[in-house]
């Protein structure tokens, strides 16, 4: 029992980390860009990304999954997105809205006296991002960028909405048979998962330690 | 000829004039210090010359070369300011060293950077690192920090970390080195290395421009010395006269209101 239970519980967990993963490849660089955006000179494209990032983050993924899966179909008349491919859109326009917000925070916590210094030195911007404040928002964001991935994480769990079937859905399924236990151990993997995670970010934070 | 010549420099920030007809040379060799209240433009001065801000009016010239010009905007074009910018180096009051790198990094971290844009670097790769490297330990030595040279900023005191900025502006020997009161972020007990370094660096006829506090180590060190108030210079002259025999009114009360706090 145990065993089969495992495996199951298994297949879960690969679509629950194989949402993960997808999420994190697209959502970490679409962020630094709509990041960008939020940091605009143009004034226009600015007001038009904060609304975006507003709107993104003021309303629950649940919903935000639901209208990417109908929405298209109900109001165009569309085919329906597959289900996976919506769950990933979704989670990765709400994620990088995130995580646009926390690259905004470090870049604009690098103090004005580090780019003069590299502007002085005869650097040019991208030189300036690559070689001076780069590595130093990096140090910023890791803390922050730590919480989101375990959200993440367990976020992925929302997509049951829409029937992806991920880990929960697996241990939920033995309920029906009278069975609790598999839930517990459904939590168990959670937990291990994000052990690492957490493990991982431990060891990212100590490595940037050596400079303040 | 001047090694810089600065013609009617004008400056707003809004509706606020804070620099009004400056001019002023400098001859090769030469330190000149501007003294002033707080607010009277002397560091917005400094960052016209290093291209931080730009004039609304006048001229920069250096070795004739019309640098920054506020008429003609083919001067003002990003790529070839920051190759005129090299003429000026800057030590910033909050020294704004780079925090993840060790205090030779600092040093040589610009000069690599311009060595790549060199046509033949790929073939000479090492030895001009090994150049670089060579120059970047030689300068810290020369402020006294031969052994600090793999320390990082934050292991490093208010005066050390000072020094390495100023190691870090020689690395590109710039024509004019500009202080922006290199002094006043440290603890007392920490200016006198500062200065120290300054002086001698006066001594070997480096050209200068130090925004300063200290009446004292102007007097004593600078060859010339502008008193700016509210954004205009309402005196400039040798060094020993500006600060013992002051002619306007206004540099004779502040320096009196200077004596007075010390």
């Amino acid at each position: 029992m145990l065993l089969s239970v495992t495996l199951t519980l298994l297949e879960g967990l690969g679509a629950t980390l194989k949402l993960f993963a997808l999420t994190l490849l697209f959502a970490l660089p679409l962020g630094l860009v709509i990041a960008l955006g939020a940091m605009s000179r143009l004034t226009p494209l600015r007001w038009f990304v904060s609304m975006v990032v507003w709107v993104v983050r003021g309303t629950p993924l649940m919903i935000q999954i639901l209208i990417i899966f109908y929405g298209p179909g109900l109001l165009f008349d569309l085919p329906l997105l597959p289900r996976f491919g919506a769950a990933l859109l979704s989670f990765v326009i709400n994620y990088a809205c995130y995580f646009s917000e926390i690259y905004r925070g470090g870049i604009q916590s690098i103090p004005r006296g580090q780019y003069e210094a590299g502007e002085v030195l005869g650097m040019t911007r991208s030189q300036i991002f690559f070689k001076v404040t780069l590595l130093q928002v990096i140090k910023r964001i890791v803390p922050p960028m730590g919480n989101e991935f375990i959200t993440l994480v367990k976020d992925t769990a929302l997509v049951r909405v829409i029937s992806v079937y991920e880990i929960i859905w697996m241990g939920e399924s033995y309920i029906k048979k009278g069975m609790i236990w598999p839930l517990f151990y459904t939590a168990v993997f959670y937990l291990v998962v994000n052990g690492i995670l957490t493990l991982l970010f431990r060891w990212a934070e100590k490595k940037l330690d050596y400079f303040r | 000829m001047p090694v810089l010549e600065v013609k009617n420099i004008e400056k707003h920030f809004g509706a606020t004039r804070v620099l009004e007809d400056i001019s002023f040379n400098l001859e090769k060799g030469q330190a000149l210090a501007i003294i002033g209240s707080s607010g009277s433009g002397k560091t917005t001065l400094l960052r016209c010359l290093n291209f931080l801000e730009t004039p609304d009016r006048g001229q920069i010239l250096v070795n004739g070369e019309t640098l920054f010009d506020a008429a003609d905007p083919a001067t003002q074009r990003e790529a070839e300011v920051r190759r005129k910018r090299l003429h000026f180096g800057l030590v910033f009051q909050s020294f704004n060293l780079f925090p993840q790198y060790t205090a030779l990094q600092n040093v040589t971290l610009a000069k690599e950077l311009l060595a790549k844009e060199q046509p033949d670097y790929k073939a000479r790769k090492k030895e001009i690192h090994a150049a670089i490297e060579a120059e970047g330990r030689e300068l810290l030595a020369r402020m006294g920090l031969a052994d600090r040279a793999n320390h990082y900023p934050h292991q490093l005191s208010g005066g050390q970390q000072q020094r390495v900025a100023i190691a870090r502006a020689l690395a590109l020997h710039p024509d004019i080195l500009c202080f922006d009161e290199p002094t006043s972020a440290l603890d007392p007990e920490l200016t006198g290395e500062v200065l120290k370094v300054i002086r001698s660096l006066a001594e070997q006829k480096t050209t200068m421009i130090i925004v300063t506090h200290e009446m004292a180590f102007a007097r004593d060190v600078a060859d010339q010395i502008i008193f700016m108030d509210g954004g205009v210079i309402v005196e400039q002259g040798p060094a020993h006269d500006v600060i013992e025999r002051p002619k306007q009114e206004r540099t004779r009360q502040f320096l009196a209101r200077y004596a007075q706090e010390r």
